[in-house]
């Protein structure tokens, strides 16, 4: 970090490198899906199809062109906003991911603002009690949690709340066109739940880490003997400090937790971008799953971003060297 | 995950070091109940797994006779039948094998690449270095299972794609974890008198380098194995792994989903077996990666 470009120096060259991920993953994803050995026409249409209609869908996918001006075709209509046009119902891709993303955003907001809060919460006090049975229980519970794989959580909750045991909640969502998914309340219940328990014990383990480490630190040390109580050391001057790492590690979770998402968006069939892709795999939609899997890998960068910019902002001596 | 693990470290007797670095590694590892336990779980469900087929009542893909789909536990079949009036039980015995092979077979080749990759970068330093490490960086923008179901969207659901699919997407964690490790290694007094003595690179990499950076390296396969299985199982039950009508645990949670209220036994057991899998394979994980960390700190204290 070179000094005296400041805060925002450094975030034009998070963006920047950012942008580069962005690209490269482009070409990943466009090699995986358009240029791979084997006409996509054919395995798209199987065995029985005829020349014709390989020939048609050949030209919409545009693989009767070079391998270059495909990708430049694909990557210059993100840059106009025009991803294609869905092979499974013909309408521009844009349209179908923009109403699904709503969904997808929603849950991922709800359960980000629940399971962020819980787990820095959740690791600060492990931490505070250190090698207490509060401290024990949340590391058996945290470490079995975060190899639990997301559907497997799903349908447990299921078979708990909507099926088997109690039929308290429901366990799909039935959509009708134009809603949002703030008219589902109830619905969102166990999918939002799913995601808390992905997200929680990877919070809480680093969040309690870092405070174990600042606990032991000289500052922290130094505000005890000013006589500061317990709480308020705690609190005011290990907790911001610890947030930093906790923030890096969330934020690569919250973009695994892409990856969790389509899991459960299928388990729930919530209407999201998750179900979305699985359903475009299935029916060989390449343009959406190529638009989605862009959009992931987006996301996946900004969060990183967000998260540089949020460790700058809590830690004050980071601030102050490049303030 | 080395963080999390970094301040509750196994304590290393100092007569331990002088022992080979393995031996000392599986016994501070044993000494905690977690890898016990951990591991006590993961073999008997790698035991379910691979000798259940011979204790199954019926063959897997067989109806069972005047039972009809979804019919609750009897005489007949004990935990019941499955969407299409198989045994379920039986189904289970047979369905562990595809899960445990595919991932491992994964995580195997996930480890291959991304050691190669990590040790290449640390031992060349500059420019190699910064190319490999930040192409690996590229490749964890996608989460495993949407790189896989990108592929599978062009080639269909094939196991060889989704193998390597999950251990492509396993290798740039495992590279940046060998890279960590090495990079120390490679300054040491012993490389430099390889290098001296005109040992070529490539003893060098695997003779030098490797054994001196396996203890991570373990703690990293073990958590590697466990996250695939979640990804590979997950991948198998939104229909791209194994098809019907084979027995494999993520399709037969699959297929028997909508019977949840009639019939929960066939969603049930796999689901079980999958978690029990994950959290039996990430204990012994944990339990491995606090002893070698007790074991650097022992080193770096003397």
């Amino acid at each position: 970090m070179s000094p005296g470009r400041g805060l925002t120096g450094f975030i034009v060259r998070r963006l920047l490198l950012g942008l580069v991920t962005l690209w490269i993953t482009s070409v990943v994803i466009f090699a995986a899906t358009q240029a791979l050995p084997g006409d996509a026409a054919r395995s798209i249409l199987g065995r029985s199809a005829t020349p014709e209609s390989l020939a048609d869908l050949r030209a919409r996918l545009g693989l009767d062109k070079s391998v270059l001006t495909q990708y430049w075709e694909w990557i210059s209509g993100i840059f106009t906003g025009d991803l294609g046009t869905s092979l499974a119902n013909s309408l521009p891709v844009t349209e179908v991911i923009g109403e699904r993303l709503v969904y997808t955003f929603f849950l991922m907001l709800i359960a980000g603002a629940i399971s962020i809060p819980l787990g820095i919460a959740l690791g600060a006090i492990s931490a505070r009690r250190r090698d207490s049975a509060f401290d024990q229980a949340t590391s058996v519970a945290t470490l079995g949690l975060a190899a639990l794989p997301e559907f497997v959580v799903a349908i447990t909750l299921a078979v708990i709340f909507s099926t088997t045991v109690f039929h308290v909640l429901p366990s799909v969502i039935v959509t009708e066109p134009g809603s949002r998914p703030w008219d589902y309340p109830r619905e969102l219940v166990l999918p939002v739940i799913t995601l808390i328990i992905a997200v929680v014990p990877y919070t809480a383990r680093i969040m309690r880490a870092s405070t174990v480490e600042i606990l032991e630190s000289d500052f922290v040390e130094m505000a005890r003997l000013k006589g500061l109580p317990e709480r308020r050391v705690l609190w005011r001057h290990a907790v911001p400090n610890a947030l930093a790492p906790t923030f890096q590690i969330t934020a690569l979770n919250l973009a695994y937790l892409a990856g969790g998402i389509v899991v459960v968006e299928a388990v729930f069939n919530y209407p999201g971008i998750g179900l979305l892709l699985v359903d475009s795999v299935r029916a060989r939609d390449m343009p959406t799953v190529q638009a989605i899997a862009l959009l992931i890998a987006a996301l996946y960068v900004v969060l990183n971003l967000l998260a540089d910019v949020a460790t700058i902002l809590v830690s004050p001596r980071l601030r102050t060297s490049l303030g | 995950m080395s963080e999390i693990a970094s301040i509750d470290a196994v304590e290393i007797a100092p007569e331990d070091r002088r022992r080979s670095p393995w031996r000392v590694l599986v016994s501070a590892a044993w000494r905690q109940h977690r890898t016990k336990i951990g591991l006590g779980i993961t073999l008997l469900l790698v035991g379910t797994a691979v000798f259940g087929r011979l204790v199954a009542p019926y063959p897997p893909d067989q109806g069972v006779e005047n039972q009809l789909p979804f019919a609750p536990p009897s005489s007949d079949a004990l935990l019941g039948t499955d969407d299409l009036g198989r045994d379920v039980l039986s189904r289970f015995l047979y369905g562990g094998l595809s899960v445990l092979l595919l991932s491992g077979l994964a995580t195997a080749l996930g480890m291959v690449l991304g050691v190669s990759i990590g040790l290449v970068a640390a031992y060349s330093r500059g420019k190699l270095d910064d190319l490999l490490m930040r192409t690996m960086d590229v490749f964890l923008s996608l989460p495993q299972i949407v790189f896989a179901l990108v592929l599978a969207a062009t080639v269909g659901p094939k196991l060889w794609l989704l193998v390597l699919a999950v251990g492509f997407t396993t290798m740039p964690r495992v590279a940046r974890v060998a890279r960590g490790a090495a990079v120390e290694v490679v300054e040491r007094d012993f490389v430099r008198a390889a290098e001296a003595i005109g040992i070529p690179r490539r003893r060098i990499l695997l003779s030098e380098l490797l054994p001196n950076v396996s203890s991570p390296l373990i703690v990293e396969a073990t958590l590697r194995m466990s996250f695939n299985v979640a990804v590979v199982a997950g991948l198998s039950f939104l229909g791209f792994g194994l098809q019907p009508p084979a027995a494999d645990w993520g399709l037969m949670i699959n297929e028997n989903q909508n019977g949840l209220t009639l019939q929960p036994w066939p969603v049930l057991l796999p689901v079980i077996a999958i978690a029990l899998l994950t959290i039996g394979t990430s204990l012994v994980g944990d339990g491995l990666s606090r002893a070698a960390i007790g074991i650097e700190r022992g080193r770096g204290g003397e």
